[in-house]
């Protein structure tokens, strides 16, 4: 943990003028990755999650948004640079994966002339011959059977799996050192979402890849993440290693995930525990915490929005935004023996 | 299960299912070349009041076999009976009075509620053209159903632009209830929600199923959730059903190879017993 972080993202806000005002989609993110880190990020739709992660590479650069803050790549700071450089640093050295796999592909062309297009935008000294056989090396290193013969299929030709597999080898052509994944097995079957994860994690112990991965599924990052990030309405609400997130969750927020999971490992309970409401709109948010309408722990401090804040003596890097004191959290978060958001005092449906 | 004598509670018989989709080649003259057997052979039943949940990966002819027990597509072989009526291939017009009988919620709560109407026109709808309601009498109702949901009955003059997914999910819910069915097909009902969506959504199907005595037949890839719901469990791949028993016992003591793979792959949100796995699975 002593190397110097790689990434460096501080106070991350981006906004999005609409028609009915500014939406707040990111509001204040700071973290830092170091190579080899696997770093998720946690939240619903509408968290910020995906703005976070698309603003580092630039994608949410538009007329209508305000990027403020900086987010430095080896001290170069990204969201000065110019769309020439940008462009250049994308692939080069900050790759993403999406969701997908479907619609990542452009259709008519074959799936290996899209890698090999991709790096020789890059590195236009690569000859066409060359590129392809870096193409089959790439093909065999993320797991495609049979990659000669399969580079010049189409990509209707390549089921879900293969094609995010194929995906993740464009994304590593030219050596990146970051990788953002946003959402790369959401649309997959399990069987196949597990072998996604294994080759996330082994390329990142041989390549050193400090990775950001996007989710929404607890059960993915207890699986590959070293620390969370948990996001509510734009804001991190928690962050810690994942053994702290699990074992040791000091926001309501936290808790309400962590115990509406269903676990297959474990007797299934009567009720599924479930958080009452629905995420707010960004466009109006509740003065103070953003989750007070939905926290059933909620008292007179809440109003008043806590910073982000190391609150445990002997854990300085996990931090929360929540008042309630180290004592009650432990007492407040355990529902019938497990971590969970007790239910509601009223119904307060979605 | 050994109630094969049982027939006053089984709701839903499904016998040797079969829906191949010919696979057709030629310029003027369509000659079939080879099929793709979808559902290949299917047998399952549901009690009044239960749940099966079904199981299994994309293409593995779940959504295929709604259809087919809706008679949305007609099964090219094999049997389904509905209280202990043969209705496989019969006729659109004798289908119209089953439907009463036999709902569904779908996956997209975007995609499947009409974006033109309004809440209380899309609840009452099946009501108006089965006869049940109108006028006021159809607007209490719908009101009266969307506040059982969870909605409030001032959404009744609102449109489905202005609600978020689990609210929509709710509306869906509302209408497939609307007529107090006998069974409701629930295709991946939560997959297109948020987490702290899906447990509330799977609440209040099992709310429902209390207070309206529905049969579900939950079909959805995530056997987590549908471990949750159903009191059986068939697991299906490549058009076959590998595997059914309750759902303990499918989930705690699975016997097929199947089974065994598709529940070591489901990731456990737990990080020491993710490693102790990894560490295992490694050697």
């Amino acid at each position: 943990m002593s190397s110097p972080p790689l990434l460096s993202v501080r106070d991350l806000r981006v906004g999005f003028a609409t028609e009915e005002g500014v939406v707040q989609a990111v509001d204040g993110i700071s973290f830092d990755l170091r190579p080899g880190e696997v770093l998720a990020i946690v939240g619903e739709s509408g968290s910020g999650k995906s703005v976070t992660a698309q603003s580092i590479i630039g994608l949410t650069r538009a007329n209508n948004a305000r990027i403020e803050g900086s987010v430095r790549l080896d001290g170069e700071d990204l969201l000065s640079a110019s769309d020439t450089d940008m462009r250049r640093l994308r692939g080069e050295r900050v790759a993403m994966v999406f969701q997908d796999p479907m619609t990542s592909f452009n259709p008519v062309y074959r799936i290996g002339d899209q890698v090999v297009e991709a790096i020789r935008a890059h590195r236009s000294e690569v000859s066409k011959a060359e590129g392809k056989r870096r193409v089959v090396e790439l093909f065999e290193a993320v797991g495609i059977p049979n990659a000669e013969g399969r580079v010049d299929d189409y990509p209707h030709e390549f089921s879900g799996g293969m094609r995010q597999r194929a995906m993740i080898a464009m994304a590593l052509a030219l050596e990146p050192e970051v990788l953002i994944a946003d959402e790369p097995t959401t649309a997959l079957d399990v069987t196949i979402q597990a072998q996604i994860l294994d080759l996330l994690e082994q390329l990142n112990r041989e390549r050193n890849l400090a990775t950001i991965l996007i989710t929404h599924d607890l059960g993915v990052v207890a699986e590959v993440a070293d620390r969370v990030l948990v996001m509510y309405a734009g804001k991190v609400v928690e962050e810690g290693t994942l053994d702290e997130i699990f074992y040791d969750p000091q926001h309501p927020y936290t808790w309400g995930l962590l115990g509406s999971l269903t676990r297959i490992d474990r007797p299934r309970p009567h009720r599924l525990p479930q958080i009452a409401g629905s995420p707010p709109s960004l466009l109006d948010l509740p003065e103070g915490c953003p989750f007070r309408p939905r926290c059933p722990h909620e008292f007179s401090k809440c109003p008043q929005y806590p910073g982000l804040e190391a609150r445990l003596p002997d854990a300085p890097d996990h931090r929360d935004r929540c008042w309630l004191t180290p004592e009650e959290k432990k007492a407040k978060r355990l529902v019938e023996g497990q971590i969970g958001l007790e239910s509601p005092r009223e119904a307060r449906q979605a | 299960m050994s109630d094969a004598s049982g027939n006053a509670t089984q709701l839903l018989e499904v016998t040797d299912l079969v829906k191949h989709f010919p696979i057709k080649r030629g310029i003027l003259i369509d000659r079939e070349v080879d099929q793709v057997r979808a559902v290949d052979g299917v047998s399952f039943r549901v009690e009044r009041g239960k749940t099966l949940g079904l199981v299994g990966e994309s293409g593995s002819g779940k959504s295929t076999v709604c259809r087919a027990v809706l008679q949305l597509i007609k099964p090219t072989s094999g049997s389904v009976k509905f209280e202990g009526r043969e209705i496989a291939g019969i006729g659109r017009r004798e289908m119209r009075p089953l439907r009463r009988e036999m709902q569904m919620i779908f996956q997209d709560p975007y995609a499947s509620l009409n974006p033109r109407k309004r809440v209380g026109q899309i609840v009452g709808d099946p009501l108006k053209r089965q006869g049940v309601a109108s006028g006021s009498e159809l607007r209490r109702q719908v009101q009266e159903l969307l506040e059982r949901v969870g909605l409030s009955s001032e959404h009744y003059y609102r449109f489905p632009h202005e609600f978020s997914g689990g609210q929509r999910q709710r509306i869906g819910i509302a209408r497939a209830v609307s007529l107090r069915p006998k069974l409701v097909i629930c295709d991946e009902p939560v997959s297109a929600l948020d987490v702290s969506i899906q447990a509330q959504i799977v609440n209040l199907l099992d709310d429902l199923q209390d207070e309206f005595g529905l049969a579900y037949l939950f079909v959805a890839h995530d056997i987590g959730v549908v471990r949750h719901i159903s009191d059986r469990i068939a697991v299906m791949n490549e058009g076959k059903i590998v595997e059914q028993g309750s759902a303990d016992q499918v989930c705690e003591n699975p016997q097929h190879e199947y089974t065994k793979k598709l529940l070591a792959a489901v990731p456990i949100p737990d990080p020491r017993e993710s490693r102790e796995r990894h560490s295992g699975s490694v050697q």
